[in-house]
């Protein structure tokens, strides 16, 4: 599959993150004004990946999504389409407020875990596999609807339990090294970690195309990354612990701007 | 069949130069990377992109395993007449794989 | 009777030794296997002499990963019939082989200008040269440090 693309505007991105902060105080162990997106952390060169869609890796992810948007599957002979029309209207602002809240499984639930409900209950389709291609070109270019916007995460009460063990996981030591997130990523970042600087793990642009992966990849993959950095068993992937991780990440988070698909190192 | 972006103008002038960007996905697998069981994954690699302009070769590359995953290229043309770029990446396991852009000029 | 103990310690040195350079040569070929950086040059200009100059290799002095440093390569050539640029090939010093790409251009880019990336596995000098239509070689260098991924994915 192949796609051709003119050269139009360059998305400039979020150089101008402070313009987005929220002045309004919220509760969190980072103080607001510090907050950063990994992308201020990386190379001029890698940012430039990042920033021009004509450059940007992930983009090969993303155009197949688009084409799945528009394919028909399942017993149902549906598209996403079909019910959702063009996803930049519907679809705006979807992946900015997520996690959300599934009624129907009483739980709350991840983007890349509301494409594949949506898959089976209404497409009457099998579920795509963790990170394949299909399943991560989806939920980037669902993402992708949302790039520029601030993340606004959802505020049902429901999922109020969730986010707390999110935010309970974030701050528990983990693995043979004994270390939690927070003692990085809010008490250390900005340092370094071998060559590499430690930024505030803020989950700005997922899926991401991560050169260490030469691929596209979900946070749920990243999260994994960091466990076995600390040498402790990775949950396995869909587990509700990276749900709620995330919830309490993009809280964490709430203000800076949405980047998918993001590059990171 | 490999995902491949292609950033080309849709218009041009006569003697304008214009610059060709290609990606194509692909592991680019080098050959020297050690899987999972510690032997190294056998070698996987496009070895050759060629763009043609109306049938006449204007851009050809030689790839080795140095080039990273999900190979970028990006090259320039001088605009001629209307017409057809095809753009071909070849490589191991019979990898082959041609996709094409118009391009009018005027 | 003493001699009996010191053979088979020293057999099953031997034994020992030989797997642990057999599992090393399976996971890391030599560089010594590969050809080395000045032959592969010698394959691409032949008896000429490379000058320094003209052409000119921008790669970033500091590469977050190794698995894509962006490379730009740049002559300046009026890239006409007469005087053009033929060919601009790129090696590494330190990579388990020292070819990158070779790029094959002519009159009709207009402009010899390539982008691309390339791995890098280790900090190393990557060298650029330019093969012109008047039969000259020209070359650029870059020292370039790789810093890695600190949390091992595993």
């Amino acid at each position: 599959m192949m796609i051709v693309m003119r050269p139009l505007r360059r998305w400039l991105g979020v150089l101008a993150a402070g313009g987005l902060l929220f002045a309004a105080a919220a509760a969190g162990e980072m103080p607001r004004e510090e907050r950063r997106s990994g992308f201020d952390f990386m190379s001029d060169a890698t940012k430039a990946m990042q920033r021009d869609d004509t450059l940007n890796p992930g983009m090969l992810w993303l155009l197949e999504g688009e084409a799945l948007w528009r394919r028909k599957a399942g017993s149902a002979n549906r598209s996403c389409a079909d019910c959702h029309g063009e996803a930049a209207a519907s679809m705006r602002g979807v992946a900015a407020r997520y996690p959300t809240y599934d009624i129907r499984e009483a739980r709350a639930i991840d983007l890349q875990g509301r494409v594949n409900a949506c898959r089976v209950r209404h497409q009457d389709a099998p579920p795509f596999g963790h990170e394949t291609p299909e399943l991560l070109g989806l939920v980037a270019y669902v993402a992708n609807q949302s790039r520029g916007m601030a993340i606004a995460p959802d505020s049902d009460e429901r999922l109020a339990p969730f986010r707390e063990n999110g935010r309970r996981l974030f701050n528990e030591r983990l693995g043979q090294l004994h270390f939690s997130c927070a003692q990085c990523h809010d008490d250390l970042w900005g340092e370094r970690l071998g060559g590499s600087v430690i930024p505030q793990a803020h989950p700005t642009g997922y899926p991401i195309y991560r050169l260490e992966w030469q691929a596209m990849g979900s946070l749920q993959r990243r999260l994994r990354n960091c466990l076995t950095g600390v040498r402790a068993e990775p949950y396995a992937y869909g587990a509700q612990e990276y749900i709620d991780l995330e919830l309490y990440l993009m809280e964490r988070a709430r203000g800076l701007a949405l980047e998918t698909p993001a590059v990171r190192p | 069949m490999a995902r491949v972006l292609i950033t080309v103008p849709e218009h041009a002038k006569p003697g304008e130069v214009i610059e060709i960007k290609t990606l194509i996905s692909h592991p680019m697998e080098t050959g020297y990377r050690a899987g999972a069981d510690g032997r190294p994954l056998p070698r996987d690699i496009i070895r050759r992109f060629t763009c043609s302009y109306n049938g006449v070769e204007i851009f050809r590359a030689d790839l080795f395993p140095a080039m990273s995953a999900n190979p970028f290229i990006a090259f320039s043309t001088v605009v001629t007449e209307t017409g057809t770029l095809t753009f071909t990446w070849q490589g191991d396991n019979g990898f082959n794989q041609t996709e094409t852009a118009t391009i009018t000029v005027s | 009777m003493d001699a009996v103990p010191i053979t088979r310690a020293t057999r099953r040195q031997v034994l020992l030794t030989g797997a642990g350079l057999l599992a090393v040569a399976l996971v890391r070929p030599a560089r010594a296997d590969a050809p080395d950086m000045a032959s592969v040059i010698r394959d691409f200009v032949g008896e000429a002499v490379v000058r320094s100059g003209r052409v000119k290799l921008e790669i970033p002095a500091l590469v977050e990963n190794g698995n894509a440093a962006p490379v730009t390569l740049k002559v300046d050539s009026p890239m006409t019939e007469a005087d053009h640029v033929k060919a601009i090939a790129v090696f590494n010093e330190k990579n388990p082989q020292p070819n990158v790409a070779i790029f094959h251009l002519g009159p009709r880019a207009g402009r010899a200008e390539i982008a691309t990336r390339m791995r890098l596995a280790t900090s190393q000098k990557v060298t650029a040269i330019a093969a012109l239509s008047d039969g000259t070689f020209w070359s650029d260098s870059a020292d370039v440090i790789v810093t890695l991924a600190a949390c091992i994915e595993g």
